[in-house]
């Protein structure tokens, strides 16, 4: 009799490693078996001519689509004409103006965005106030020697992410006085922010758009007919500041009551204590409703293409039509895919990283 | 529906409000400097972007001789893109001076709206492409055929109607898109693809192997495409009609933009009254006496604009057909200039 303790033995070979995990994860009992394969073999007859369309087979550079020899994807059509696509018809002389405002947004923003960088108030002062009035005389002109450069020139993945960034950032204040005004005692203030953002969420983006750029005009003379962009523009902002609101009133119905009382208790006014103690933590918690508002923006702004605003999907579809260029739909459409994913990835994940730090509490994947 | 009457009521006087701006549309584009020229967001060989984010097409060309005729110079147009939709409020509202956008000429657009049609810069019509491998080669022979069609547009009802005029069946497959349309009529699901005839050869490009179809001879529909300005404003209308007739009058007389400076030593009293040396001049118009010198030398003649834009010269290869001078058999004719 042997009372030694035996030495562990090794689990069975076919539970660990490489073997192990395909066992437990993609062959664990035989319907989870024929699904993989199933899928392997969907994947093999699809990625691969994919990849040999997309990569292998494609012409990437040259000038005409005589360069598009070799039977696969045919990105010459974009690499060619990426400068439209990114510009719009803005003049080729005056791409700079667009690259140095992005610059200093671009800037502006990682200052912002970065941990630990100091003055953080002073840049979200200038990046709120002082930008605006810079990018609007780099990009318009009219001033300081710059040639103006209307805005029917202007398109493009420029003109997208003025019109989203513009269209958030602005909506933001008004979100927040609506919600406020939707939660307030004040029988009129209250109502008049339900009629507002009950209204504005009650019609489709398209519509709004559509009456901004058609309707409007017949009513008002034609000395005071305003930009076509500006109108799309308030639109938007219209429109985004009711669903902003209603982000903004779920976040502040989720702290609790005693945070109201507490503030009460302290002596501070309606002002103070929306300040200092609701809204601080409201924010806090509707970070990914925000969010997901801008991705959804985002998006929604390549509905300006039915009023005639050449933003990034409008301006790929114009090119689609040139005739020396037809043809090569596949080829746009991913490009536009491609662009609006990246910069959609890029916001979601900035969010999560966002809850993450700031430690919100419920961040439980 | 007394809401919807309301709302129609609104818009048409505030339509016709606009109508107090008339007659100064020659004023107003001169004192800008600019033509203020609508156009589509983007239809081959009409208007549409190029590389360099310039606009070009047979629509295109219609505003910039109108701005070389007003203006004196072709680039000062400023082009507004329109959706359909949009299209006549923009012109209606005075957002532009001048509307030509592959837009047919109907008895309703031109005496419901507001609006004067200036002319026919293109006469369109539907008709169908197939196969070269069918061996159709009119459309009297597609009885039984499956037809590939754009859902929702008039494309559809002028083919049912074709189809029973001629007493032979079809088989209708309804696509939402151009595009899709082209890769259902490329994946076999059709023989025949219809389409206004403008936008055949477009479509014919995005085939995989444009030179296996070809576009049949009959035209089915009537779609005279034209210029469009605001009613009440005759003096602006005749700009544009004239601009309309120079180009024409132009091709006819064989005056190019190549060779305009030294028709001015021609003798053809025809040539002479067309580029201003002598008979009407620039008078009537409210113009300079160049304006058609000008509107030649800077866009060419008619047939020079039809080549560049959606003829042989260009990679839609339209022929000129109904298109033609009436001297060649084709419909295009301007009254004379005296």
């Amino acid at each position: 009799m042997k009372y030694d303790l035996q030495p562990t033995l090794p689990p069975p070979a076919n539970s660990t490693g490489l073997i192990g995990w395909l066992k437990r994860n993609l062959f664990s009992g035989p319907l989870n078996s024929l699904a993989t394969l199933a899928i392997l073999y969907f994947l093999a007859i699809s990625v691969g001519p994919m990849l040999k369309w997309a990569l292998i087979d494609a012409d990437w550079i040259g000038d005409s689509r005589e360069a598009c020899s070799s039977g696969g994807a045919c990105w010459v059509f974009i690499t060619h004409r990426i400068d439209q696509f990114l510009y719009g018809f803005y003049p080729e002389t005056e791409y700079w103006r667009i690259d140095t405002t992005f610059y200093i947004f671009a800037a502006c923003i990682a200052w912002l965005v970065i941990d630990k960088t100091p003055y953080k108030g002073y840049v979200a002062a200038f990046t709120l106030f002082v930008f605006p009035v810079i990018g609007f005389y780099l990009m318009y002109g009219g001033g300081f020697g710059l040639d103006v450069v209307e805005t029917h020139k202007w398109g493009g993945l420029s003109l997208t992410l003025i019109l989203a960034v513009i269209g958030i950032v602005a909506a933001m204040p008004f979100g927040v006085i609506l919600a406020l005004g939707r939660r307030s005692d004040m029988p009129i203030v209250r109502s008049l922010s339900v009629i507002y953002i009950e209204f504005w969420r009650g019609v489709p983006l398209i519509t709004v758009l559509f009456m901004a750029s058609v309707m409007l005009p017949l009513f008002v003379s034609e000395e005071v007919s305003f930009d076509k962009l500006l109108r799309a523009l308030i639109g938007i902002i219209m429109f985004q500041s009711a669903y902003m609101a209603e982000v903004v009133r779920g976040g502040l119905q989720a702290i609790p009551k005693g945070q109201y009382e507490a503030a009460d208790a302290l002596g501070l006014g309606y002002w103070k204590s929306m300040g200092f103690i609701i809204l601080p933590q409201a924010l806090k918690l509707m970070i990914p409703g925000i969010v997901n508002t801008f991705i959804a923006l985002f998006k929604d702004t390549s509905l300006v293409l039915i009023i005639g605003l050449f933003d990034l999907l409008a301006i790929v579809q114009a090119a689609l039509n040139d005739p020396e260029w037809l043809g090569y739909s596949t080829e746009g459409y991913i490009f536009v895919a491609l662009v609006f994913w990246v910069f959609c990835f890029g916001m979601s994940q900035y969010s999560q990283g966002l809850e993450k730090r700031l430690q919100t509490g419920h961040n439980t994947r | 529906m007394i809401k919807r009457s309301l709302i129609t009521a609104t818009i048409l006087s505030a339509a016709t409000s606009g109508h107090v701006l008339a007659d100064v549309t020659l004023d107003a584009v001169k004192a800008r400097g600019v033509l203020q020229c609508g156009v589509s967001t983007g239809l081959p060989g009409f208007s549409n972007p190029d590389d360099k984010g310039n606009w070009k097409g047979l629509d295109v060309d219609m505003c910039r001789a109108v701005a070389a005729a007003v203006l004196g110079d072709a680039t000062k147009v400023k082009y507004i893109p329109l959706t359909a939709k949009e299209r006549f409020t923009a012109l209606q509202s005075g957002e532009i001076d001048l509307l030509p956008r592959n837009t047919t000429w109907t008895q309703t657009r031109d005496t419901q709206l507001g609006l004067n049609f200036a002319g026919v810069n293109y006469y369109d019509g539907q008709g169908f492409m197939v196969s070269k491998d069918l061996g159709v080669k009119s459309a009297k022979e597609l009885d039984g055929a499956a037809v590939c069609i754009q859902a929702g547009t008039t494309t559809e009802l002028n083919l049912a109607d074709y189809f029973r005029l001629n007493g032979m069946s079809y088989a209708p497959v309804v696509f939402d898109t151009s595009d899709q349309t082209v890769k259902g009529f490329e994946a076999g699901r059709c023989d025949v693809l219809t389409s206004d005839q403008s936008q055949l050869y477009a479509l014919r490009i995005k085939l995989e192997k444009p030179d296996s179809a070809m576009v049949l001879p009959e035209v089915i529909s009537k779609e005279p495409l034209g210029p469009v300005v605001r009613q009440g404003d005759d003096q602006w209308f005749n700009i544009v009609k004239w601009t309309h007739n120079a180009l024409l009058n132009a091709e006819e007389l064989g005056v190019t933009s190549a060779n305009v400076d030294e028709m001015k030593k021609s003798k053809n009293p025809n040539v002479r009254r067309l580029i201003g040396l002598e008979g009407p001049k620039g008078k009537g118009l409210g113009l300079n006496d160049d304006w058609a010198y000008q509107v030649i030398k800077q866009i060419g003649n008619y047939g020079e604009s039809f080549d560049r834009n959606v003829g042989a010269g260009s990679p839609l290869k339209v022929n000129r057909g109904i298109n033609a001078l009436w001297t060649d058999g084709g419909l295009q004719y301007a009254p004379p200039m005296r």
